[in-house]
């Protein structure tokens, strides 16, 4: 009986220990994930240093689902630049091309009109209702690299989430059952 | 050690790192490639100048647009956007830029064009100052050729080339066309 009891004991130690370590380790990857993120956003100067294309508005150079890394600087924004922005009020990242820029003579501040190459007009459809222009602070950054076709794991996870809690689960089994 | 699984997960590991260092490659031989690209712009006419009823002034121009950008074609290129702008400085403003025109060129084929044209976009300022522009200058029964040169944006991550551009006014007298 004693024997059992000791044996019992042993092992439940041991599981807590390798369950407390396998914690940990999940806990480090996630912080150097997060830490990577914000160094980035850091060293882009642009509060969402990569996005994806959700729409196929500037076809045929961005297709829906490439990735898009986004830098931004206090240079001057000009016509022909390819610009990421937001309206105010909604959250989704808009990546389409400046066709007009006012720069004022007194304090430099722009008004900046957009368009996807391949819609027909121009973005003031998009604009809240009475904005014709855009500012500097609802550009969000231009687009200096790109990667096709990667960003379709997020367009499939954010419009079915379904897909999202399959993938989650799916890891945590793995990590559950796996012997290290 | 030997188990499938390690196996193709190295495989994998090797592709993706090859993968990665031929895209470096390709980026890298853009700057090798010196693009040289002509353009020519010429203003036939002003079609009309009117004041829209927010007060803007808007004109509408025809053009012929000609430039060969076949230089700028690597295998690296996608496609190059070619826009022409309007630039100029009002009172107000020090620096407008107005697209007129866009279009996209594909692939090298595509990319020696001649063409003739209307502005594709409205080409309005903020306020009514074009008169100052234009008015003055057509007013004199001469027409006037606006020089303007093409800005010419390179669709690959990060580069851009660009001419200069300037909105001149060159006053000359137009023998035959006008």
């Amino acid at each position: 009986m004693g024997l059992i009891g000791e044996s019992m004991d042993s092992i439940k130690t041991l599981q807590i220990r390798s369950t407390l370590s396998q914690a940990a380790t999940l806990g480090m990857i996630v912080a150097s994930a997060l830490m990577i993120w914000k160094g980035l956003i850091c060293i882009t100067g642009s509060s969402s240093p990569v996005v994806v294309v959700l729409s196929g508005s500037m076809e045929p150079g961005f297709k829906r689902g490439d990735i898009l890394f986004l830098r931004m600087t206090k240079d001057p924004i000009r016509t022909g630049e390819i610009v990421v922005f937001n309206v105010d009020g909604k959250d989704i990242p808009i990546v389409h091309r400046v066709i007009e820029v006012h720069e004022r003579q007194d304090n430099g501040e722009v008004d900046v009109l957009t368009k996807g190459d391949h819609n027909p007009k121009d973005d003031r459809f998009l604009y809240p209702y009475g904005q014709l222009w855009l500012q500097r602070h609802h550009i969000m950054g231009r687009a200096v690299g790109f990667l096709p076709y990667v960003g379709w794991v997020t367009i499939i996870m954010t419009e079915k989430p379904i897909v999202k809690y399959i993938l989650i689960g799916v890891m945590a089994l793995l990590f559950i059952t796996s012997k290290e | 050690m030997h188990s499938f699984g390690y196996r193709a997960n190295s495989l994998l590991t090797f592709a993706v790192t090859i993968l990665a260092v031929m895209c470096a490659m390709a980026s890298f031989s853009d700057n090798l490639n010196t693009p040289s690209p002509s353009s020519q712009v010429e203003v036939l006419s002003i079609n009309w100048f009117q004041r829209q009823p927010n007060g803007n002034d808007e004109v509408s121009m025809t053009l012929n647009i000609s430039a060969n950008l076949q230089s700028m074609f690597t295998w690296n290129t996608k496609q190059v956007f070619v826009f022409l702008a309007a630039e100029y400085a009002t009172p107000k403003n020090s620096l407008n830029q107005v697209s007129l025109w866009d279009g996209i060129i594909p692939s090298k084929e595509h990319a020696k064009f001649w063409i003739h044209t209307t502005n594709k976009y409205r080409f309005t300022d903020q306020v009514s100052h074009f008169w100052k522009l234009i008015f003055t200058t057509t007013s004199s029964n001469q027409c006037q050729i606006f020089d303007l040169v093409a800005i010419v944006g390179k669709q690959s991550p990060g580069k851009r080339i660009q001419l200069d551009i300037a909105l001149a006014c060159h006053a000359q007298d137009w023998k035959d066309v006008c």
